[in-house]
């Protein structure tokens, strides 16, 4: 055995390991620090008001969240409503179908596009193709410019999750004489159920926080409204006019709206782990 | 010659210069065999030799995969299954087809035997329950999951699933059932019972089967091919081949000295 080899590979192994700890350090340090700056001052900021009163009037004292709660909420639930199906449907036609077809290979790449398209472009479009013809800001609006964000995202976490539906599960619902749209949604899709849900899910956290699709379509809303058609309040707005207001209790109630975007992505994201490790274990 | 072997028997298929490419690599070449009625022949050779692609000819298996065809003829009862017009899915109904590693679908065990069936047969609930017992029982697992077949085809153990893909695919009553390796992923005492399944089958199917372990072979089948490099070197009665082969590849394969 050459010893000074030996040596020498121990000490680039330490060189290699010190540094990637660091990194790790400084990476967890920002995101800690992060999340302690959110949550001293967004549990302070938290109370019953914030979830049953709207948002305050300027000057006004007091005030909460629960118009742009609501708001969010509906959004974010036609949202899922839109791009579940259509994302779930194209992702197993290039899946299932779309092997070897140019019209899939187009839709993957347009897709990836489509994913780190910035969201304020995907906003301006829809301003400019819904809310400049009709001429009022909505919800509606608002659902559709989170929909172009969510569906691409979609799309490619079911496509990757079907294509790990290992292929002698297809060749035995085949082998049955089943037609390919029943070996799709009968067995493949059902196989990958929860990695597709996982993927909804995570789409759906996605767009929890975005704001820039939101300002220039469903906008703001200072009273409570679930009218889709019309303005509508949504927490990142408001927390992105509040946070920057010279008003002590706006400021405060952008932190808990924060805080709130931040705990929903968190358990999101929780229950789409959960259900991705119970679909491993199978 | 070796397509005397089956002669005088019903053939239920019979494949004519048979060859197989995977785009440009040739998988099988020329390839003559009989498969006779209500029998096990046995596919052995090799790893690489072209027996899985053989009995993934007879259900058209391949087609799934752009780049891989055939050439020749496969007459299933008289009829080329390799015509382009052939349908695919009525072809699979009935050649059915029992893989490597279990394939349960994620549904329940009741379920699993349902689909096929349900594909090309309208039951009603009783016709069904009675359809899903018989396979079940054709398999030699009924007794083991009659008061779970609400529960997942994945909860069972290896052996079991294995079996309730052998059910599935006799649920459907097809005329032939290819087996690939059946049970090179089972313990021993399941891959007894598999063994035994087979015998059963052979009184209404006409079963193919290919496998890895020699003794398997000649335990279950009527007759053997022995593939090597995709061509049919022998093909006879299994008592012949195993006791006295014609080619010395084939005894040197068989007793171990190669392969």
């Amino acid at each position: 055995m050459n010893q000074s080899l030996y040596n020498k590979r121990k000490r680039v192994n330490q060189v290699g390991l010190t540094l990637s700890m660091t990194a790790m350090a400084l990476g967890l340090f920002v995101l800690l620090w992060i999340l302690f700056i959110l949550f001293k001052n967004g549990f302070e900021a938290l109370n019953w008001a914030i979830f049953t009163q709207s948002t305050p009037a300027p000057g006004s004292e007091g005030g909460g969240l629960a118009n742009a709660i609501v708001g969010s909420a509906m959004m974010i639930a036609v949202t899922a409503f839109i791009s579940t199906p259509i994302g779930v449907f194209a992702g197993v036609y290039l899946a299932e179908y779309g092997d070897s077809s140019k019209t899939a290979a187009v839709t993957r790449f347009v897709t990836d596009i489509m994913l780190s398209a910035p969201s304020i472009v995907l906003g301006l479009f829809v301003y400019a193709i819904l809310v400049a013809q009709v001429k009022h800001f909505s919800g509606w609006a608002g659902s559709l410019a989170l929909a172009l964000i969510a569906i691409p995202v979609v799309v490619r976490t079911t496509e990757n999750m079907l294509r790990l539906v290992p292929g002698s599960l297809r060749e035995a619902a085949y082998s049955l004489g089943a037609p390919q749209w029943k070996v799709a949604t009968f067995v493949t899709l059902r196989a990958a159920k929860a990695g597709v849900v996982t993927g909804l899910l995570l789409a759906l956290a996605r767009i929890s926080g975005e704001t820039a699709p939101l300002l220039f379509t469903a906008l703001n809303n200072q009273f409570f409204s679930t009218n889709m058609n019309a303005p509508m309040a949504n927490l990142p707005v408001v927390i992105f006019q509040f946070a920057m207001s010279p008003y002590d209790n706006w400021i405060r109630l952008a932190w808990g709206g924060a805080l709130i975007i931040t705990l929903t992505v968190l358990v999101l994201n929780i229950i789409a782990r959960v259900l991705f490790r119970d679909k491993v274990k199978v | 010659m070796t397509d005397s072997a089956a002669a005088g028997l019903p053939i239920a298929i019979q494949t004519k210069k048979l060859n197989f490419f995977y785009g440009k690599f040739q998988g099988l070449k020329d390839v003559d065999l009989d498969i006779a009625e209500k029998k096990v022949t046995a596919f052995i050779g090799p790893s690489g030799c072209g027996k899985s692609t053989l009995l993934r000819t007879l259900n058209r298996m391949y087609s799934l995969y752009p780049g891989q065809r055939a050439e020749g003829e496969i007459n299933f009862y008289g009829q080329n299954i390799l015509d382009p017009k052939q349908d695919l899915n009525l072809l699979r109904a009935r050649i059915g087809m029992v893989f490597q590693k279990p394939t349960p679908f994620p549904m329940s065990i009741y379920d699993n035997i349902a689909f096929g069936v349900r594909l090309y047969e309208n039951l009603n609930k009783a016709q069904m329950d009675e359809r899903v017992e018989w396979a079940l029982s054709k398999a030699a697992i009924w007794g083991e999951v009659k008061d779970k077949l609400g529960q997942s085809g994945l909860s069972l153990s290896g052996g079991q699933q294995q079996r309730l893909c052998i059910a599935r695919s006799v649920a459907v009553k097809p005329s032939v059932i290819l087996l690939d390796e059946p049970t090179s992923a089972l313990d021993p005492i399941s891959t007894a019972k598999v063994e035994e399944l087979v015998h059963e089958l052979k009184n209404d199917y006409t079963v193919a089967i290919v496998t890895h372990n020699m003794q398997q072979a000649a335990r279950v089948s009527d007759f053997t091919a022995y593939m090597y490099l995709g061509e049919l070197v022998e093909f006879g009665r299994t008592d012949e081949i195993f006791i006295k082969p014609k080619k010395k590849d084939t005894e040197d394969y068989i007793t171990g000295r190669f392969g």
